[in-house]
């Protein structure tokens, strides 16, 4: 310790520093300087080679040298056949998966013809309310070569079970249908906050499709355990961190009280992080990330298979940290953000365009957005060498201390019973809500910066383009909607619906009655229904 | 000067789960010296109205992030009076375009605050603006 501690008393005692906190901005203090003296571990055990355990420096031996990442805009406004062009301008321009935005109703379990859905249809995302609109949402899209994402939630169950019909009736076996749908129910409680019903039954149908995947649909990922939007509710990057991973242990336990071998499973989940501004800590947590998941999946669960223990991962610049002032200057923190999630390992990467503190974007936002990953991927050089960070001390210390943080709150997550029991008690949802309100303070007090908001910020600003959803389509995708239900086969539906509530009663596995329901053109409402009515309404506590 | 303390009611309307800003708003309402009720995420504008009666509300702040400020923010007046409480001031927030904001203005919404306004601006708005109805 000798060497950093004198060179701390004596030269840098005498040298300069500016009367600052110096803090992530998560507010985790940083030394000024780290040394070998603050990395400990050997490299093996810590870091590993790529390819290898415990992951730390990547799961794949080539990394981006064997290929990118996948470059996956997340797309979807207005009716199916809107979205439909964008999936096929996106893939033209160079995208290799689509990833599909579904609007507010959709992901709350309500038609566009419900009272409840009035303003909100195709306005966050696109509208979609039955087989037939998922059937347009994909037209002329190659099921078995493009692999989509789909971020729904309480509703995931219904949606999968639509786009398996829609790819079997383009005679494309289950088998053969890849993708991730992000499912990841424990996040809405405490963060996302869409849901359906209570947290208990909601972890069941995860688990239903968890097991369902993994013996009918082999190639979909039925979970993406999701630290991005808690990161988003204002969570610091080791909340995000710890509360994300502990999700994760928990759908390993139940799939595994379920009956499920580990490694039949683990191989399928995959994550979901935010990339924030800080450009050391992100790249930090990425590597913590993958250390904390591959030792966590061998010694707390036996894993054997290597895949099972390894974190592959999507991740997306983050939201909340753009601005509405000066919007331009976003697309600079959206290619910063990216940057350290590459040099942080990333499979699959969401770039966010510069208008969307404003809107949903437009294309030409969009395409700045993608465009920014083809240039890290092509021109930046950061691809060539495989983890360029790993053995700097600062990197290597704060990937240590973020893990040894983390695993602080998950063991107190352990000792309350599990994450059903925190969320039920509220600990995760206070701890964001705390850490939100101090960054706010922070911002506010000016120890923390905004470019454009709270420091160089200039009186008139040029308003930028933005993309206007046509009023009139809420009123076509209710007369959609109503002429579904009015010329299908009511009795067949009634009866198949009758099914997925008997099997919410019985236990049985919900998928195969809810994939014969959609296929018989029962709606996102009317399942929905079933699980209210058979699983009871998740109320908001309200905290504050 | 009355003493009551202003009673502002909190409310988040529409489907979506966006409420880091209506939290951080009610804390810091709360911290200016206000009574706060926060109705919590998903509320429907009767429920809103239902609200701000029944809690005797001085005004409702509304936080929308879903796109859907236009339909929600006039139904929640509407229904405000249609229950004869049509002096309670509304005033709001979220990602709401500036021509949007005028004509919510225009609607009889007393402010819009967008991204980017500070806590403090908006605890010394409700100082400056807010009456006790009674």
């Amino acid at each position: 310790m000798g060497n950093k501690k004198k060179w701390l008393e004596t030269t840098y005692q005498q040298a300069r520093e500016r009367p600052v906190r110096f803090s992530t901005v998560s507010d985790m203090e940083l030394d000024p300087l780290y040394t070998p003296d603050d990395v400990t571990g050997s490299y093996d055990d810590a870091l590993g080679n790529p390819g290898e355990f415990p992951y730390t420096r990547g799961v794949y031996g080539s990394m981006y040298r064997g290929r990118f990442w996948t470059m996956r805009q997340f797309a979807g406004f207005g009716l199916a056949e809107d979205t439909n062009a964008r999936f096929h301008f996106l893939l033209g321009q160079g995208q290799d998966g689509l990833s599909t935005a579904f609007d507010m109703p959709t992901l709350m379990g309500y038609d566009a013809d419900h009272e409840r859905a009035l303003g909100e249809v195709g306005r966050e995302g696109v509208a979609v309310s039955t087989v037939c609109d998922m059937a347009t949402l994909f037209d002329r899209i190659p099921l078995d070569r493009v692999t989509t994402s789909m971020t729904v939630n309480c509703s995931a169950s219904i949606l999968l079970a639509m786009y398996l019909v829609v790819a079997e009736r383009n005679g494309i076996p289950w088998e053969r249908v890849g993708g991730t749908i992000q499912n990841d129910m424990l996040k809405e409680y405490i963060a996302q906050k869409e849901w359906i019903c209570p947290p208990r039954p909601a972890l069941r149908i995860v688990t239903d499709m968890i097991e369902f995947c993994a013996r009918k649909v082999p190639r979909w990922h039925p979970v993406s355990i999701s630290g991005y939007h808690i990161r988003e509710a204002g969570s610091t990057a080791v909340q995000e961190l710890a509360f994300t991973i502990a999700d994760g242990i928990c759908y390993v336990d139940e799939a595994i009280k379920r009956g499920l071998g580990i490694d039949e499973f683990a191989q399928r989940l995959s994550f979901f992080w935010n990339l924030h501004n800080d450009f050391l800590e992100e790249i930090a947590k990425l590597r913590a990330a993958r250390r904390m998941w591959a030792r966590i999946m061998k010694d707390r669960f036996g894993a054997m298979n290597p895949k099972s223990m390894m974190l592959r991962t999507h991740a997306q610049t983050a939201g909340a940290s753009l601005t509405a002032q000066q919007p331009t200057n976003n697309v600079v923190r959206v290619a910063i953000q990216a940057l350290a999630g590459v040099l942080g390992g990333v499979q699959s990467l969401h770039t966010n365009s510069m208008d969307e503190t404003l809107a949903l974007p437009t294309e030409q936002a969009v395409m700045v957005a993608l465009r920014t990953q083809q240039v890290i991927a092509e021109e930046t050089g950061v691809t060539n060498t495989i983890d360029p960070f790993g053995g700097s001390y600062a990197v290597e210390a704060l990937t240590d201390r973020m893990e040894r943080e983390a695993n602080d709150y998950i063991r107190r997550i352990d000792e309350m019973g599990g994450m059903v029991k925190a969320i039920e008690t509220g600990y995760p949802q206070r701890e964001i809500a705390e850490a939100a309100f101090h960054f706010q303070r922070q911002l506010e007090q000016g120890i923390k910066t905004v470019v454009g908001v709270n420091k160089y910020s200039i009186p008139e600003e040029i308003p930028i383009a933005t993309l206007k959803i046509d009023a009139g389509i809420e009123e076509r995708q209710i007369q959609r909607v109503r002429k579904v239900k009015r010329e299908r086969n009511s009795a067949a539906v009634r009866e198949a619906l009758a099914r997925v509530a008997e099997a919410c009663r019985s236990g049985e596995n919900l998928m195969e009655p809810i994939c014969e329901a959609v296929r018989r053109d029962a709606t996102v409402g009317e399942v929905s229904d079933i699980f209210r009515a058979e699983f009871g309404v998740y109320k908001d506590p309200g905290w504050i | 000067m009355a003493d009551k303390r202003l009673r502002i009611l909190v409310a988040k309307p529409g489907l979506d789960g966006h409420d880091r800003g209506a939290k951080i708003i009610a804390r810091a309402l709360r911290d200016g010296g206000f009574e706060v009720i926060y109705t919590g995420l998903h509320q429907t504008p009767e429920m809103i109205a239902e609200a701000a009666v029944q809690e005797d509300a001085d005004a409702v702040g509304l936080s929308v992030l879903s796109g859907a400020h236009m339909t929600l923010f006039p139904e929640v007046m509407r229904l405000l009076k249609e229950r004869g409480a049509g002096e309670i001031a509304v005033f709001g927030g979220g990602i709401i375009p500036d021509d949007d904001a005028v004509k919510l203005r225009q609607m009889g919404v007393r402010q819009i605050f967008t991204p980017g306004a500070s806590t403090e601006d908006i605890v010394k708005w409700v100082r400056e603006n807010v009456t006790p109805r009674s």
